[in-house]
């Protein structure tokens, strides 16, 4: 399985992957590549999220604001983390933790690792589609860089939730979908069992999105990340290290006017994202008075 | 003025509502009754027209199309399409178990008699100017995808360069799925445009309609400066079938109902359909109202306990 030079990987090969009980979770990458991290709980009106983690963090140098989801290592983490399926609470946690980082100017870095929002009856009462969605505004919004990795699963609306962000990295391994491809095959396949077909056809892995211009990089994991996680943390690190160092230099903390031009850039890297395109003979219609 | 040439590129006439039974349309025996999926009861189909497919027996709400709600919103003649040309593509080249989704876009385009779906525009509520953003169930379940992101920004970058307020009505099935992350991307897309539109001061008002669910929910229609919801929709992030199998728990009553999200306040009140228009018209007048003192004009004299007029 990890002669990956022999054999190249399919899209589901990489759904395994990135689901690999082995792989490393946002902890194990705190660990490895912060000195000092300090976690801060809680959303001030519900609980805290044991799914979706955040604190500040001194990466390579400099004062991060780090948001992550965090899977379990076992089942009984596993169960205690919700399976990295974040709830409300922890989207605003994750908010909130936003605004700090942008009063005290510091960066923030996002590490995607979730199959996606929890689906439940308590996350529904408390608003699990508005809570993400005022986690998307608030980063949309933010006066400081913000650099996203999905290390993992990037499960649809509970992934972008923190990734509204100016740089956007994967690791070689790790998929970024709208869908599970098993929800996916379910609806248009009216079949879960053709999920490794959907996955295909879905283009969630990191070489396909970097082709259709969504992320940024990918960072490469010769051996994948459940085999040689320290590896895979240190390539990571130099990453978001690198990309971190280019938007300070780019836009520094203290120029208001710098923060501006972050803010335009990231709208218009988002704004130009899509596929559509213009029907000449109606534009030619409109042009002309000719209403169709 | 470029934005004087978007306001004209104007559709014309309403196209005739085709009704298919899979949007959640009244479903029609013959012309003259109607059956209520809800309460059973047989109405007269043109009673049920002029309660704007309300039953009157039970108050159902029946699902509308996006031209239907614009029908029943805005000024007469005041609606001018925006975007018009706008034409989805097949970036994934996706092919699942039914076909091409470039086919399936074109079967839907004739079925449907629309392009895509979401309808935007401009148009006048009792004299109120605002820009519309309605959402079409009827074309693949107002799933959104690029075409439907890129009408939505259009449509409130416009809002905020003209600085008139913007209604989105809306209902989706979530996400398009067949271009794969490019539209979980217009959650993004579409959130940020409204953060723009927030620093520049212009209302956004949602008004979330059945059914309402995943990247819609989520992003753009719940972050709005007032949400409003119809009663009876269903309003959710997940399905309800998906939750029950994830939970294998009992849905409590009620359950993502209008009422529900009321009640858990995540919604800012309830809206018959039938008081829509004169309610969407308060809140432009108090929003243009506010516009007005806020720029150190207050010309009321009125005397206390007079009342509204
Ligand atoms: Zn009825």
């Amino acid at each position: 399985m990890t002669d990956a030079a022999s054999a190249p990987l399919n899209a589901w090969d990489r759904v395994k992957l990135a689901r690999h009980p082995e792989r490393p979770h946002t902890l194990a990458y705190l660990s490895e590549l912060s000195p000092r991290f300090v976690e801060l709980h809680g959303d001030r009106s519900f609980g805290d999220d044991l799914a979706l983690i955040g604190g500040i963090a001194d990466f390579d140098g400099i004062a991060v604001m780090v948001l992550g989801h965090q899977k379990g290592g076992n089942t009984k983490e596993n169960i205690a983390r919700n399976f990295g399926m974040a709830r409300p609470e922890g989207y605003r946690k994750a908010e909130r933790l936003m605004r700090h980082a942008e009063k005290f100017r510091m960066p923030v870095v996002s590490l995607i690792d979730t199959p996606g929002a929890e689906p439940g009856i308590g996350s529904e009462e408390r608003g699990q589609g508005t809570a993400i969605a005022e986690s998307l505004l608030t980063m949309a919004d933010l006066a400081v860089p913000t650099v996203a990795l999905v290390i993992g699963e990037g499960g649809s609306g509970g992934a972008l939730a923190i990734g509204v962000s100016d740089r956007i990295l994967m690791m070689e391994n790790a998929i970024y979908a709208v869908a599970s491809p098993e929800a996916c095959a379910a609806i248009l396949w009216k079949d879960a069992g053709k999920a490794p077909e959907a996955a295909e056809t879905m283009r969630i892995t990191a070489a396909d999105l970097l082709g259709l211009g969504l992320i940024d990089e990918i960072v490469p994991e010769p051996v994948s990340a459940d085999e040689a996680p320290r590896e895979a943390i240190a390539a990571a690190g130099a990453a978001i290290g690198r990309h971190l160092r280019e938007l300070l230099q780019e836009f520094p903390l203290d120029d208001p006017a710098a923060m501006r031009r972050l803010k335009d850039e990231r709208y218009q890297r988002f704004r130009r994202i899509g596929a559509w395109r213009e029907d000449a003979a109606v534009l030619a219609g409109i042009a002309n008075g000719v209403l169709p | 003025m470029p934005a004087m040439r978007e306001f004209l590129s104007r559709r014309g006439k309403f196209r005739p509502k085709g009704r298919e039974d899979e949007t959640g349309a009244p479903q029609i025996p013959d012309d003259l009754w109607t059956k209520c999926p809800s309460c059973g009861d047989i109405i007269y189909t043109k009673e049920l027209e002029r309660s704007g497919q309300v039953c009157p027996k039970c108050d159902h709400h029946f699902r509308l199309r996006a031209r239907e709600r614009i029908e029943l919103l805005t000024d007469e003649d005041s609606f001018y399409e925006w975007d018009i040309a706008l034409r989805g593509q097949d970036p994934l080249r996706f092919v699942d178990g039914g076909g091409s989704y470039a086919k399936k876009l074109e079967q839907t385009r004739e079925k449907s008699g629309e392009d895509e779906a979401l309808i935007t525009g401009s148009a006048t509520i009792a004299g109120h100017r605002c820009a519309l953003a309605v959402a079409d169930f009827g074309f693949l379940g107002a799933s959104m995808g690029s075409v439907f992101g890129e009408k939505l920004v259009r449509a409130i970058e416009r809002a905020a360069d003209a600085r008139v307020p913007i209604i989105t009505m809306n209902a989706s099935g979530g996400a398009r799925m067949h271009e794969g992350l490019l539209s979980l991307m217009q959650m993004a897309k579409t959130v940020a445009a409204l953060a723009r539109l927030g620093d520049a001061g212009v209302p956004h008002v949602a008004v979330l309609t059945d059914p309402c669910y995943g990247g819609v929910t989520a992003s753009y229609a719940t972050v709005a400066d007032i949400v409003m919801a119809e009663p009876g929709a269903l309003i959710g992030f997940a399905g309800p079938r998906v939750i029950e199998q994830i939970t294998k728990q009992k849905l409590p009553e009620g359950f993502q109902t209008a009422e529900f999200l009321l009640a858990h306040g995540m919604i800012d009140m309830i809206v018959p359909r039938a008081e829509l228009r004169e309610r969407l018209a308060d809140i432009l007048a108090l929003y243009q109202l506010a516009e007005t003192v806020s720029h150190g004009s207050i010309v009321g004299t009125r005397e206390v306990g007079a009342g509204r007029d």
